[in-house]
Protein backbone atom coordinates (compact mmCIF):
# COMPACT_ATOMS: atom_id res chain seq x y z
CA UNK A 1 0.00 0.00 0.00
CA UNK A 2 2.97 2.29 0.65
CA UNK A 3 3.79 2.39 -3.06
CA UNK A 4 0.57 4.23 -3.88
CA UNK A 5 0.70 7.87 -4.86
CA UNK A 6 -1.70 10.34 -3.30
CA UNK A 7 -3.82 10.30 -6.47
CA UNK A 8 -3.98 6.48 -6.39
CA UNK A 9 -4.92 6.61 -2.71
CA UNK A 10 -7.76 9.06 -3.34
CA UNK A 11 -9.10 6.73 -6.05
CA UNK A 12 -8.69 3.64 -3.85
CA UNK A 13 -10.54 5.33 -0.99
CA UNK A 14 -13.27 6.55 -3.34
CA UNK A 15 -13.96 3.12 -4.84
CA UNK A 16 -13.61 1.53 -1.36
CA UNK A 17 -10.69 -0.73 -2.30
CA UNK A 18 -9.46 -0.01 1.22
CA UNK A 19 -10.51 2.12 4.16
CA UNK A 20 -8.61 5.05 5.60
CA UNK A 21 -8.19 3.11 8.84
CA UNK A 22 -6.52 0.17 7.01
CA UNK A 23 -4.25 2.51 5.07
CA UNK A 24 -3.37 4.57 8.15
CA UNK A 25 -2.55 1.45 10.17
CA UNK A 26 -0.31 0.10 7.40
CA UNK A 27 1.59 3.37 7.02
CA UNK A 28 2.03 3.85 10.77
CA UNK A 29 3.51 0.35 11.00
CA UNK A 30 5.88 1.18 8.16
CA UNK A 31 6.94 4.47 9.79
CA UNK A 32 7.70 2.69 13.05
CA UNK A 33 9.65 -0.01 11.24
CA UNK A 34 11.72 2.16 8.88
CA UNK A 35 11.95 5.67 10.25
CA UNK A 36 14.72 4.84 12.76
CA UNK A 37 17.01 4.50 9.70
CA UNK A 38 16.35 8.02 8.40
CA UNK A 39 15.01 10.01 11.42
CA UNK A 40 12.42 11.86 9.34
CA UNK A 41 9.77 12.21 12.05
CA UNK A 42 9.98 14.24 15.27
CA UNK A 43 6.52 13.14 16.46
CA UNK A 44 4.36 10.24 15.30
CA UNK A 45 0.71 10.96 16.09
CA UNK A 46 -0.63 7.42 16.03
CA UNK A 47 -3.68 7.89 18.21
CA UNK A 48 -4.76 11.10 16.49
CA UNK A 49 -4.22 9.52 13.07
CA UNK A 50 -6.35 6.46 13.78
CA UNK A 51 -9.06 8.67 15.24
CA UNK A 52 -9.01 10.94 12.15
CA UNK A 53 -9.01 7.88 9.86
CA UNK A 54 -12.10 6.43 11.52
CA UNK A 55 -13.80 9.83 11.31
CA UNK A 56 -12.92 10.05 7.60
CA UNK A 57 -14.30 6.55 6.97
CA UNK A 58 -17.51 7.58 8.74
CA UNK A 59 -17.78 10.76 6.64
CA UNK A 60 -17.35 8.69 3.48
CA UNK A 61 -19.92 6.15 4.63
CA UNK A 62 -22.29 9.08 5.12
CA UNK A 63 -21.89 9.96 1.44
CA UNK A 64 -19.11 12.54 1.49
CA UNK A 65 -16.62 12.20 -1.31
CA UNK A 66 -14.09 15.06 -1.21
CA UNK A 67 -10.81 13.97 -2.82
CA UNK A 68 -8.48 14.23 0.20
CA UNK A 69 -10.91 12.58 2.62
CA UNK A 70 -9.03 9.86 4.53
CA UNK A 71 -5.71 10.41 2.74
CA UNK A 72 -2.53 10.60 4.86
CA UNK A 73 -0.31 13.63 5.43
CA UNK A 74 2.55 14.71 7.70
CA UNK A 75 3.36 18.30 8.55
CA UNK A 76 6.74 19.92 8.77
CA UNK A 77 7.20 20.57 12.48
CA UNK A 78 6.73 24.32 12.17
CA UNK A 79 3.02 24.15 11.35
CA UNK A 80 1.23 24.59 14.68
CA UNK A 81 -0.98 21.67 15.72
CA UNK A 82 -3.30 21.90 18.71
CA UNK A 83 -2.15 19.66 21.53
CA UNK A 84 0.67 18.09 19.51
CA UNK A 85 4.22 19.36 20.02
CA UNK A 86 5.42 21.89 17.42
CA UNK A 87 9.18 21.98 18.00
CA UNK A 88 10.48 23.79 14.91
CA UNK A 89 13.43 21.41 15.26
CA UNK A 90 14.60 23.39 18.29
CA UNK A 91 15.31 22.80 21.96
CA UNK A 92 13.62 26.19 22.41
CA UNK A 93 10.23 24.65 21.51
CA UNK A 94 10.79 21.06 22.66
CA UNK A 95 7.98 21.54 25.21
CA UNK A 96 5.71 23.71 23.01
CA UNK A 97 2.18 22.55 22.31
CA UNK A 98 0.38 25.23 20.33
CA UNK A 99 -3.09 26.24 21.53
CA UNK A 100 -4.30 26.42 17.89
CA UNK A 101 -3.91 24.85 14.43
CA UNK A 102 -2.10 26.58 11.57
CA UNK A 103 -4.51 27.49 8.75
CA UNK A 104 -2.85 24.89 6.48
CA UNK A 105 -3.30 22.20 9.14
CA UNK A 106 -6.91 23.21 9.76
CA UNK A 107 -7.76 23.29 6.03
CA UNK A 108 -6.29 19.86 5.36
CA UNK A 109 -7.96 18.40 8.46
CA UNK A 110 -11.23 19.93 7.33
CA UNK A 111 -10.74 18.26 3.93
CA UNK A 112 -10.45 14.99 5.86
CA UNK A 113 -6.71 14.37 5.72
CA UNK A 114 -5.18 12.12 8.36
CA UNK A 115 -2.11 13.50 10.17
CA UNK A 116 0.48 10.76 10.70
CA UNK A 117 2.96 13.03 12.44
CA UNK A 118 5.30 15.99 12.40
CA UNK A 119 8.47 15.87 10.33
CA UNK A 120 12.04 16.73 11.17
CA UNK A 121 13.58 19.97 9.89
CA UNK A 122 16.53 22.28 10.25
CA UNK A 123 16.18 24.31 13.44
CA UNK A 124 13.76 27.19 12.72
CA UNK A 125 14.02 26.23 9.02
CA UNK A 126 17.56 27.59 8.85
CA UNK A 127 19.63 25.19 6.82
CA UNK A 128 20.00 23.23 3.60
CA UNK A 129 21.02 19.84 4.98
CA UNK A 130 18.68 19.07 7.88
CA UNK A 131 21.71 18.77 10.13
CA UNK A 132 20.86 21.63 12.51
CA UNK A 133 17.82 19.92 14.07
CA UNK A 134 17.79 19.48 17.85
CA UNK A 135 16.40 16.00 17.11
CA UNK A 136 19.37 14.89 15.04
CA UNK A 137 20.20 14.86 11.35
CA UNK A 138 17.87 13.32 8.78
CA UNK A 139 19.43 10.79 6.40
CA UNK A 140 18.80 10.62 2.68
CA UNK A 141 16.99 7.34 1.81
CA UNK A 142 18.95 7.22 -1.47
CA UNK A 143 22.19 6.96 0.48
CA UNK A 144 22.12 6.97 4.26
CA UNK A 145 25.53 8.66 4.44
CA UNK A 146 24.21 11.71 2.61
CA UNK A 147 22.01 14.63 3.63
CA UNK A 148 18.42 14.85 2.34
CA UNK A 149 18.62 18.62 1.88
CA UNK A 150 16.77 21.12 4.01
CA UNK A 151 15.13 22.71 5.66
CA UNK A 152 12.12 20.46 4.87
CA UNK A 153 14.44 17.45 4.97
CA UNK A 154 12.19 15.28 7.17
CA UNK A 155 9.20 15.72 4.88
CA UNK A 156 11.39 14.94 1.86
CA UNK A 157 13.03 11.85 3.35
CA UNK A 158 9.71 10.47 4.64
CA UNK A 159 8.02 10.75 1.24
CA UNK A 160 11.09 9.50 -0.64
CA UNK A 161 11.23 6.44 1.66
CA UNK A 162 7.57 5.71 0.90
CA UNK A 163 6.58 6.19 4.54
CA UNK A 164 3.67 8.23 3.20
CA UNK A 165 2.67 9.74 -0.16
CA UNK A 166 2.92 13.47 0.58
CA UNK A 167 3.89 16.01 3.21
CA UNK A 168 3.83 19.75 3.74
CA UNK A 169 6.98 21.83 3.59
CA UNK A 170 7.96 25.48 3.67
CA UNK A 171 10.35 27.35 1.42
CA UNK A 172 12.18 30.55 2.43
CA UNK A 173 15.23 30.17 0.17
CA UNK A 174 14.65 26.77 -1.42
CA UNK A 175 13.58 24.61 1.52
CA UNK A 176 10.91 22.72 -0.46
CA UNK A 177 12.59 22.59 -3.86
CA UNK A 178 16.14 21.71 -2.77
CA UNK A 179 15.25 18.69 -0.56
CA UNK A 180 12.74 17.58 -3.23
CA UNK A 181 15.58 17.64 -5.78
CA UNK A 182 17.96 15.77 -3.49
CA UNK A 183 15.47 12.97 -2.72
CA UNK A 184 13.78 12.49 -6.14
CA UNK A 185 10.49 14.24 -5.29
CA UNK A 186 8.27 16.87 -6.84
CA UNK A 187 7.98 19.95 -4.63
CA UNK A 188 6.25 23.25 -5.22
CA UNK A 189 6.84 26.65 -3.65
CA UNK A 190 3.74 28.70 -4.44
CA UNK A 191 3.56 32.43 -5.15
CA UNK A 192 4.17 34.50 -2.00
CA UNK A 193 0.75 34.95 -0.38
CA UNK A 194 -0.93 31.96 -2.08
CA UNK A 195 -0.80 29.69 1.00
CA UNK A 196 -1.56 31.12 4.44
CA UNK A 197 1.38 31.65 6.77
CA UNK A 198 -0.88 31.83 9.82
CA UNK A 199 0.29 29.36 12.45
CA UNK A 200 3.46 28.63 10.51
CA UNK A 201 6.34 29.58 12.81
CA UNK A 202 8.01 32.50 11.06
CA UNK A 203 11.62 32.55 9.88
CA UNK A 204 11.67 35.38 7.30
CA UNK A 205 8.14 36.64 6.84
CA UNK A 206 8.56 38.33 3.46
CA UNK A 207 10.03 35.13 1.96
CA UNK A 208 8.33 32.19 3.78
CA UNK A 209 5.77 30.17 1.86
CA UNK A 210 4.26 26.75 2.55
CA UNK A 211 3.71 24.18 -0.19
CA UNK A 212 3.30 20.51 -1.12
CA UNK A 213 5.95 17.79 -1.43
CA UNK A 214 5.04 14.51 -3.11
CA UNK A 215 6.31 12.06 -5.69
CA UNK A 216 4.34 13.42 -8.65
CA UNK A 217 3.05 16.72 -9.99
CA UNK A 218 -0.44 15.25 -9.96
CA UNK A 219 -0.12 14.69 -6.20
CA UNK A 220 1.24 18.20 -5.63
CA UNK A 221 -1.82 19.56 -7.48
CA UNK A 222 -4.16 17.65 -5.17
CA UNK A 223 -2.38 18.79 -2.04
CA UNK A 224 -1.95 22.41 -3.13
CA UNK A 225 -5.69 22.51 -3.80
CA UNK A 226 -6.25 21.80 -0.13
CA UNK A 227 -3.62 24.28 1.10
CA UNK A 228 -4.10 27.38 -1.08
CA UNK A 229 -6.49 30.25 -0.56
CA UNK A 230 -7.06 33.61 1.04
CA UNK A 231 -6.82 33.80 4.83
CA UNK A 232 -7.85 36.95 6.66
CA UNK A 233 -5.61 35.90 9.56
CA UNK A 234 -2.45 36.22 7.42
CA UNK A 235 -1.85 39.91 6.73
CA UNK A 236 0.09 39.15 3.52
CA UNK A 237 -2.33 36.54 2.17
CA UNK A 238 -3.43 37.40 -1.36
CA UNK A 239 -7.13 37.50 -2.16
CA UNK A 240 -7.09 35.82 -5.59
CA UNK A 241 -9.36 32.98 -6.69
CA UNK A 242 -7.81 29.49 -6.46
CA UNK A 243 -7.98 27.68 -9.81
CA UNK A 244 -8.59 23.93 -10.16
CA UNK A 245 -4.96 22.75 -10.20
CA UNK A 246 -5.82 19.27 -11.49
CA UNK A 247 -7.97 20.50 -14.39
CA UNK A 248 -5.17 21.50 -16.76
CA UNK A 249 -2.52 18.91 -15.92
CA UNK A 250 -2.80 17.41 -19.39
CA UNK A 251 -2.89 20.69 -21.33
CA UNK A 252 -0.69 20.75 -24.43
CA UNK A 253 2.82 22.21 -24.25
CA UNK A 254 2.74 23.10 -27.95
CA UNK A 255 4.41 26.47 -28.38
CA UNK A 256 5.27 26.87 -24.69
CA UNK A 257 8.23 29.25 -24.51
CA UNK A 258 10.86 28.08 -22.01
CA UNK A 259 13.79 30.31 -21.06
CA UNK A 260 17.15 28.87 -20.01
CA UNK A 261 19.01 31.53 -18.00
CA UNK A 262 22.65 31.39 -19.02
CA UNK A 263 23.64 32.28 -15.43
CA UNK A 264 22.16 28.94 -14.27
CA UNK A 265 24.51 26.94 -16.46
CA UNK A 266 27.80 28.67 -15.63
CA UNK A 267 30.71 27.82 -13.36
CA UNK A 268 29.79 25.97 -10.19
CA UNK A 269 27.26 23.62 -11.80
CA UNK A 270 28.21 19.94 -11.74
CA UNK A 271 28.56 19.08 -15.47
CA UNK A 272 26.74 15.78 -14.93
CA UNK A 273 23.74 17.73 -13.62
CA UNK A 274 23.99 20.13 -16.59
CA UNK A 275 23.74 17.13 -18.91
CA UNK A 276 20.62 15.77 -17.19
CA UNK A 277 18.99 19.21 -17.28
CA UNK A 278 19.68 19.45 -21.03
CA UNK A 279 18.12 15.99 -21.46
CA UNK A 280 14.97 17.18 -19.65
CA UNK A 281 14.87 20.19 -21.98
CA UNK A 282 14.97 17.81 -24.97
CA UNK A 283 11.97 15.91 -23.58
CA UNK A 284 10.02 19.13 -23.20
CA UNK A 285 10.95 20.14 -26.76
CA UNK A 286 9.57 16.81 -27.98
CA UNK A 287 6.34 17.77 -26.22
CA UNK A 288 6.19 20.99 -28.23
CA UNK A 289 8.04 23.51 -26.06
CA UNK A 290 10.24 26.13 -27.68
CA UNK A 291 13.48 26.91 -25.89
CA UNK A 292 15.57 30.05 -25.85
CA UNK A 293 18.48 31.39 -23.85
CA UNK A 294 17.73 34.27 -21.53
CA UNK A 295 19.67 36.25 -18.94
CA UNK A 296 19.01 37.01 -15.27
CA UNK A 297 22.02 39.27 -14.78
CA UNK A 298 21.54 39.94 -11.06
CA UNK A 299 21.25 36.30 -9.99
CA UNK A 300 24.74 36.28 -8.50
CA UNK A 301 23.72 39.00 -6.02
CA UNK A 302 20.80 37.01 -4.63
CA UNK A 303 22.67 35.06 -1.95
CA UNK A 304 24.36 38.13 -0.37
CA UNK A 305 21.03 40.01 -0.38
CA UNK A 306 19.19 37.00 1.06
CA UNK A 307 21.70 36.69 3.91
CA UNK A 308 20.79 40.22 4.98
CA UNK A 309 17.02 40.13 4.47
CA UNK A 310 16.35 36.68 5.93
CA UNK A 311 18.52 37.12 9.06
CA UNK A 312 17.14 40.65 9.61
CA UNK A 313 13.58 39.35 9.57
CA UNK A 314 14.60 36.33 11.65
CA UNK A 315 16.23 38.48 14.34
CA UNK A 316 12.95 40.32 14.69
CA UNK A 317 10.68 37.25 14.45
CA UNK A 318 12.72 35.21 16.90
CA UNK A 319 12.72 37.94 19.54
CA UNK A 320 9.41 36.45 20.74
CA UNK A 321 11.28 33.47 22.20
CA UNK A 322 12.13 35.10 25.50
CA UNK A 323 11.64 32.36 28.09
CA UNK A 324 8.61 34.17 29.52
CA UNK A 325 5.42 33.18 27.71
CA UNK A 326 6.21 29.79 26.17
CA UNK A 327 9.14 27.61 25.20
CA UNK A 328 12.42 26.97 26.97
CA UNK A 329 13.39 28.83 30.15
CA UNK A 330 16.85 28.53 31.73
CA UNK A 331 17.27 27.28 35.30
CA UNK A 332 17.40 29.84 38.14
CA UNK A 333 17.73 33.15 36.28
CA UNK A 334 19.30 35.78 38.49
CA UNK A 335 17.49 38.70 36.85
CA UNK A 336 15.34 39.40 33.78
CA UNK A 337 18.29 40.04 31.43
CA UNK A 338 19.91 36.83 32.57
CA UNK A 339 16.62 35.01 31.94
CA UNK A 340 16.46 36.32 28.36
CA UNK A 341 20.10 35.74 27.58
CA UNK A 342 20.47 32.27 29.00
CA UNK A 343 17.08 31.02 27.79
CA UNK A 344 17.97 32.13 24.25
CA UNK A 345 21.63 31.14 24.47
CA UNK A 346 20.76 27.64 25.72
CA UNK A 347 17.54 27.20 23.69
CA UNK A 348 18.84 28.16 20.22
CA UNK A 349 21.46 26.16 18.34
CA UNK A 350 24.55 27.72 16.73
CA UNK A 351 23.15 28.34 13.22
CA UNK A 352 20.06 30.08 14.58
CA UNK A 353 22.25 32.22 16.86
CA UNK A 354 24.49 33.17 13.94
CA UNK A 355 21.57 34.30 11.82
CA UNK A 356 19.99 36.25 14.68
CA UNK A 357 23.30 38.06 15.20
CA UNK A 358 23.81 38.79 11.48
CA UNK A 359 20.29 40.24 11.41
CA UNK A 360 20.79 42.22 14.59
CA UNK A 361 24.00 43.68 13.18
CA UNK A 362 22.45 44.52 9.79
CA UNK A 363 19.57 46.34 11.47
CA UNK A 364 21.64 48.16 14.09
CA UNK A 365 22.17 51.91 14.08
CA UNK A 366 24.59 53.07 11.39
CA UNK A 367 24.42 49.88 9.30
CA UNK A 368 20.78 49.85 8.23
CA UNK A 369 21.28 51.67 4.91
CA UNK A 370 24.44 49.81 3.97
CA UNK A 371 22.89 46.42 4.60
CA UNK A 372 19.11 46.26 4.79
CA UNK A 373 18.21 49.01 2.32
CA UNK A 374 20.93 47.87 -0.08
CA UNK A 375 19.63 44.29 0.05
CA UNK A 376 16.09 45.47 -0.65
CA UNK A 377 17.33 47.45 -3.66
CA UNK A 378 19.03 44.32 -4.99
CA UNK A 379 15.78 42.48 -4.34
CA UNK A 380 14.07 44.85 -6.78
CA UNK A 381 16.80 44.35 -9.40
CA UNK A 382 16.24 40.58 -9.15
CA UNK A 383 12.50 40.97 -9.50
CA UNK A 384 13.01 43.29 -12.49
CA UNK A 385 15.19 40.65 -14.17
CA UNK A 386 12.35 38.13 -13.90
CA UNK A 387 9.73 40.59 -15.13
CA UNK A 388 11.86 41.33 -18.21
CA UNK A 389 12.43 37.58 -18.80
CA UNK A 390 8.71 36.78 -18.57
CA UNK A 391 8.07 39.23 -21.41
CA UNK A 392 9.98 36.84 -23.67
CA UNK A 393 9.17 33.42 -22.20
CA UNK A 394 6.35 31.64 -20.34
CA UNK A 395 8.54 29.61 -18.01
CA UNK A 396 12.13 29.53 -16.83
CA UNK A 397 14.01 26.24 -16.48
CA UNK A 398 17.31 25.34 -14.86
CA UNK A 399 18.90 23.05 -12.30
CA UNK A 400 17.43 23.13 -8.77
CA UNK A 401 20.84 22.66 -7.16
CA UNK A 402 24.44 22.90 -8.40
CA UNK A 403 25.43 19.57 -6.80
CA UNK A 404 23.78 16.34 -5.70
CA UNK A 405 23.30 15.63 -1.96
CA UNK A 406 26.56 15.97 -0.05
CA UNK A 407 27.84 13.72 2.73
CA UNK A 408 26.58 14.26 6.26
CA UNK A 409 28.92 16.67 8.02
CA UNK A 410 30.75 17.72 4.83
CA UNK A 411 29.68 21.35 5.06
CA UNK A 412 28.91 21.76 8.73
CA UNK A 413 32.16 23.50 9.68
CA UNK A 414 31.71 26.23 7.02
CA UNK A 415 28.17 27.65 6.95
CA UNK A 416 28.87 29.83 3.89
CA UNK A 417 29.71 26.79 1.73
CA UNK A 418 26.24 25.38 2.44
CA UNK A 419 24.62 28.78 1.73
CA UNK A 420 26.04 28.70 -1.80
CA UNK A 421 24.12 25.50 -2.59
CA UNK A 422 20.91 27.59 -2.66
CA UNK A 423 22.13 29.77 -5.53
CA UNK A 424 19.39 28.67 -7.97
CA UNK A 425 16.43 28.66 -5.59
CA UNK A 426 16.79 31.87 -3.57
CA UNK A 427 15.85 34.26 -6.39
CA UNK A 428 12.27 32.93 -6.54
CA UNK A 429 11.79 33.76 -2.84
CA UNK A 430 13.21 37.26 -3.23
CA UNK A 431 10.89 37.88 -6.20
CA UNK A 432 7.94 35.99 -4.62
CA UNK A 433 7.54 33.75 -7.69
CA UNK A 434 6.24 30.17 -7.76
CA UNK A 435 8.83 27.45 -8.39
CA UNK A 436 8.76 23.68 -8.75
CA UNK A 437 11.45 21.02 -8.64
CA UNK A 438 10.95 17.65 -10.28
CA UNK A 439 13.12 14.54 -10.74
CA UNK A 440 15.45 14.63 -13.75
CA UNK A 441 17.81 11.69 -13.24
CA UNK A 442 20.67 10.48 -11.06
CA UNK A 443 24.36 11.15 -10.52
CA UNK A 444 26.16 8.28 -8.78
CA UNK A 445 22.86 6.99 -7.46
CA UNK A 446 21.83 10.39 -6.05
CA UNK A 447 18.79 12.22 -7.41
CA UNK A 448 18.95 15.42 -9.48
CA UNK A 449 16.17 17.98 -9.77
CA UNK A 450 15.15 20.33 -12.55
CA UNK A 451 13.56 23.60 -11.49
CA UNK A 452 10.74 25.44 -13.26
CA UNK A 453 9.84 29.05 -12.41
CA UNK A 454 6.65 30.80 -13.57
CA UNK A 455 5.03 34.24 -13.31
CA UNK A 456 2.92 35.04 -10.25
CA UNK A 457 -0.03 32.70 -9.58
CA UNK A 458 0.86 30.31 -12.41
CA UNK A 459 1.26 27.27 -10.18
CA UNK A 460 -1.15 25.47 -12.51
CA UNK A 461 1.21 25.96 -15.45
CA UNK A 462 4.15 24.59 -13.44
CA UNK A 463 2.12 21.51 -12.47
CA UNK A 464 0.95 21.07 -16.06
CA UNK A 465 4.50 21.07 -17.46
CA UNK A 466 5.78 18.77 -14.70
CA UNK A 467 2.87 16.37 -15.21
CA UNK A 468 3.39 16.17 -18.96
CA UNK A 469 7.10 15.57 -18.37
CA UNK A 470 6.27 12.81 -15.90
CA UNK A 471 4.05 11.13 -18.50
CA UNK A 472 7.06 10.61 -20.77
CA UNK A 473 9.79 9.96 -18.17
CA UNK A 474 10.04 7.55 -15.24
CA UNK A 475 12.61 9.19 -12.95
CA UNK A 476 9.88 10.09 -10.46
CA UNK A 477 8.76 6.45 -10.17
CA UNK A 478 12.15 5.20 -8.96
CA UNK A 479 12.36 4.17 -5.32
CA UNK A 480 15.48 4.01 -3.14
CA UNK A 481 16.84 0.52 -2.31
CA UNK A 482 15.56 -0.81 0.99
CA UNK A 483 12.47 1.39 0.93
CA UNK B 1 36.30 45.88 8.37
CA UNK B 2 36.15 42.62 10.31
CA UNK B 3 34.20 42.23 13.53
CA UNK B 4 36.27 41.91 16.68
CA UNK B 5 35.40 39.83 19.69
CA UNK B 6 34.05 42.93 21.48
CA UNK B 7 31.75 43.71 18.52
CA UNK B 8 30.32 40.20 18.70
CA UNK B 9 29.75 40.58 22.43
CA UNK B 10 27.88 43.82 21.79
CA UNK B 11 25.71 42.26 19.03
CA UNK B 12 24.95 39.27 21.25
CA UNK B 13 23.89 41.65 24.02
CA UNK B 14 21.60 43.56 21.63
CA UNK B 15 20.06 40.23 20.57
CA UNK B 16 19.87 39.07 24.21
CA UNK B 17 21.86 35.95 23.40
CA UNK B 18 24.01 34.56 26.17
CA UNK B 19 27.11 33.32 24.33
CA UNK B 20 29.44 30.79 25.78
CA UNK B 21 32.94 32.33 26.35
CA UNK B 22 34.55 29.36 24.67
CA UNK B 23 32.45 29.73 21.52
CA UNK B 24 33.29 33.40 20.99
CA UNK B 25 36.31 32.97 18.67
CA UNK B 26 34.44 30.50 16.45
CA UNK B 27 31.31 32.66 16.38
CA UNK B 28 33.41 35.72 15.47
CA UNK B 29 35.02 33.83 12.57
CA UNK B 30 31.67 32.53 11.32
CA UNK B 31 30.05 35.98 11.44
CA UNK B 32 33.00 37.50 9.58
CA UNK B 33 32.74 34.83 6.94
CA UNK B 34 28.99 35.51 6.50
CA UNK B 35 29.53 39.28 6.41
CA UNK B 36 32.27 38.74 3.83
CA UNK B 37 29.66 37.08 1.62
CA UNK B 38 27.15 39.84 2.34
CA UNK B 39 29.67 42.58 1.52
CA UNK B 40 29.69 41.44 -2.12
CA UNK B 41 26.49 43.53 -2.32
CA UNK B 42 28.51 46.73 -2.12
CA UNK B 43 29.78 46.19 -5.68
CA UNK B 44 26.25 46.43 -7.09
CA UNK B 45 25.18 49.78 -8.49
CA UNK B 46 21.80 50.47 -6.87
CA UNK B 47 21.64 54.24 -7.36
CA UNK B 48 18.06 55.35 -7.87
CA UNK B 49 16.63 51.86 -7.20
CA UNK B 50 13.68 51.88 -4.82
CA UNK B 51 13.92 49.22 -2.08
CA UNK B 52 11.47 46.30 -2.42
CA UNK B 53 9.91 45.11 0.85
CA UNK B 54 6.99 42.99 -0.38
CA UNK B 55 7.53 40.91 -3.52
CA UNK B 56 4.08 41.73 -4.93
CA UNK B 57 4.24 45.27 -3.55
CA UNK B 58 0.99 44.77 -1.69
CA UNK B 59 0.23 47.19 1.09
CA UNK B 60 -0.95 46.25 4.55
CA UNK B 61 -4.57 45.15 4.56
CA UNK B 62 -6.70 46.84 7.22
CA UNK B 63 -9.76 45.48 8.99
CA UNK B 64 -12.53 47.10 11.02
CA UNK B 65 -11.52 47.73 14.62
CA UNK B 66 -13.75 45.07 16.13
CA UNK B 67 -13.23 42.44 18.78
CA UNK B 68 -13.02 39.10 16.96
CA UNK B 69 -11.25 36.89 19.48
CA UNK B 70 -12.46 35.53 22.77
CA UNK B 71 -10.26 35.53 25.87
CA UNK B 72 -8.09 32.40 25.92
CA UNK B 73 -5.76 33.37 28.73
CA UNK B 74 -5.92 29.97 30.41
CA UNK B 75 -4.97 27.98 27.33
CA UNK B 76 -2.18 30.44 26.46
CA UNK B 77 -0.80 30.37 29.99
CA UNK B 78 -0.98 26.59 30.22
CA UNK B 79 2.20 26.49 28.10
CA UNK B 80 4.08 29.23 29.97
CA UNK B 81 7.16 28.39 32.07
CA UNK B 82 5.74 30.11 35.19
CA UNK B 83 2.47 31.87 35.95
CA UNK B 84 0.52 32.91 39.02
CA UNK B 85 -3.05 34.23 39.24
CA UNK B 86 -3.18 34.76 35.48
CA UNK B 87 0.14 36.64 35.37
CA UNK B 88 3.45 35.60 33.81
CA UNK B 89 6.18 35.27 36.41
CA UNK B 90 9.68 36.65 35.82
CA UNK B 91 12.54 37.47 38.23
CA UNK B 92 12.08 40.64 40.25
CA UNK B 93 12.67 43.70 38.03
CA UNK B 94 12.44 46.54 40.58
CA UNK B 95 14.48 46.23 43.75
Amino acid sequence: MHQLTLAEITRGLADKSFSSEELTGALLARIKQLDPQINSFISITEELALQQARAADARRAAGENSPLLGAPIAHKDLFCTTGVRTSCGSKMLDNFKAPYDATVVAKLAEAGMVTLGKTNMDEFAMGSANESSHYGAVKNPWNLEHVPGGSSGGSAAAVAARLLPAATGTDTGGSIRQPAALTNLTGLKPTYGRVSRWGMIAYASSLDQGGPMARTAEDCALLLQGMAGFDAKDSTSIDEPVPDYSANLNASLEGLRIGLPKEYFGAGLDPRIAELIQASVKELEKLGAVVKEISLPNMQHAIPAYYVIAPAEASSNLSRFDGVRFGYRCEEPKDLTDLYKRSRGEGFGPEVQRRIMVGTYALSAGYYDAYYVKAQQIRRLIKNDFMAAFEQVDLILGPTTPNPAWKLGAKSSDPVSAYLEDVYTITANLAGLPGLSMPAGFVEGLPVGVQLLAPYFQEGRLLNVAHRYQQVTDWHTRAPNGF
Amino acid sequence: MALQRCDVEKIAHLARLGLNEGELPRTTDALNSILGLVDQMQAVDTRGIEPLAHPLEASQRLRPDQVTESNQRDSYQAIAPATENGLYLVPKVIE
